[in-house]
């Protein structure tokens, strides 16, 4: 679990880095949150450019942060460039990351806001969204099945299981703050409950 | 819309009142001090990381935070109810949607244009037939 990696990208590695999410800018329909499943399967999988450790890591700081949840992307940039290198590589491959993952989307809403504001009630834009939200909305269950799922190793990590499943229920039946959530996820992971049986 | 949705508020208001200048700018505000702070975080992450304390603190951290991802997912659900695509449609698109992407690991591109282009069509009919 502790494992650490030394990359050695070349410009080309950078190039597919920064492809990669302007590639998939498009499709996060609903919040950059649903392409967890997809980043996790090039970045860990496919390239094995960043570990399952940080990949959960990059997701949980910026979770636990204030400001938009895409900063997340700038993480996983920021942690394949340590892999690489160091601190430069690092803050390069996250502007990297972001770019790719905030450009083609934003320009998209840039040249199309106003026209989509002016034409809602047009039923190929009403369409849109009613007949995505299914496959939206499960995208975002999935992402956090992934999430649940990537950084344990067996059936021998179901405390986890259970602490993601009993998390999931407070959210869905109660009003807790969230930070006070992870804060208690937190001190219980680093007290050893959840690994020591 | 794809992207980010509080920064596709920030784009539309930015540019409506300045151009895309406006867009810019109100961009960089909204990632200012958020930069800043996960940064911070960021370096300490990897000074403290590989500490066996930290790995578990981090792991007991993301299994709540995957928690809390899926439900706000299942919350979304409801709206599903009043969907003029009728709740059955809606639960095989995203039941097969779930299995693909959590299960089989279909890439989420061909999910989102092949099951999400059925639902638009059948929508789109849908919405014909009430007008």
């Amino acid at each position: 679990m502790n494992e650490t990696l030394t990359l050695a990208m070349l410009w080309t590695d950078w190039l597919s880095l920064f492809k990669h999410f302007a590639s998939i800018s498009i499709a996060s329909v609903g919040g950059p949150l649903v392409l967890l499943p997809e980043i996790h399967h090039y970045l860990v999988g496919q390239q094995s450019w960043l570990t399952d450790a940080q990949f959960s890591a990059s997701v949980v700081i910026a979770q636990a942060s204030p400001g938009p949840n895409v900063m997340f992307v700038a993480l996983m940039g920021w942690n394949i460039g340590l892999n690489a290198g160091g601190y430069g590589w690092a803050a390069f491959s996250a502007v990297i990351c972001m770019l790719g993952i905030l450009m083609p989307s934003s320009i998209l809403i840039f040249v199309t806001a106003r026209w989509v504001q002016k034409h809602s009630e047009l039923r190929a834009v009403r369409a849109f969204k009613l007949g995505l939200s299914p496959v939206v909305i499960s995208m975002m269950i999935a992402a956090g099945w992934l999430l649940a799922t990537t950084n344990t190793d067996s059936l021998r990590d179901w405390p986890l299981w259970l602490l993601a499943a009993v998390a999931a229920l407070i959210v869905l039946r109660t009003k807790v703050h969230m930070l006070l959530l992870l804060a208690i996820g937190g001190v219980l992971g680093a007290s050893g409950f959840l690994t020591a049986i | 819309m794809p992207g980010p949705p509080a920064l596709n508020l920030c784009i539309m208001v930015g540019a409506r009142y300045f151009g895309w200048r406006g867009a810019l700018v109100s961009l960089a505000g909204m990632f200012m001090y958020p930069t800043m702070l996960i940064l911070t975080l960021a370096i300490a992450y990897a000074q403290f990381g590989n500490q066996p304390q930290i790995v578990d603190a981090l792991r007991g951290m993301g299994a709540v935070a995957a928690g809390m991802i899926g439900a706000t997912g299942i919350k979304l659900l409801s709206a599903l109810k009043t969907n003029p695509l009728g709740v059955k449609v809606c639960a095989a698109l995203a039941i097969l949607s779930f299995v693909g992407i959590a299960i089989l690991q279909w890439r989420l591109l061909y999910v989102l244009i092949v099951l999400g282009g059925i639902g638009y069509v059948l929508a789109f009919i849908k919405l014909k037939d009430r007008s």
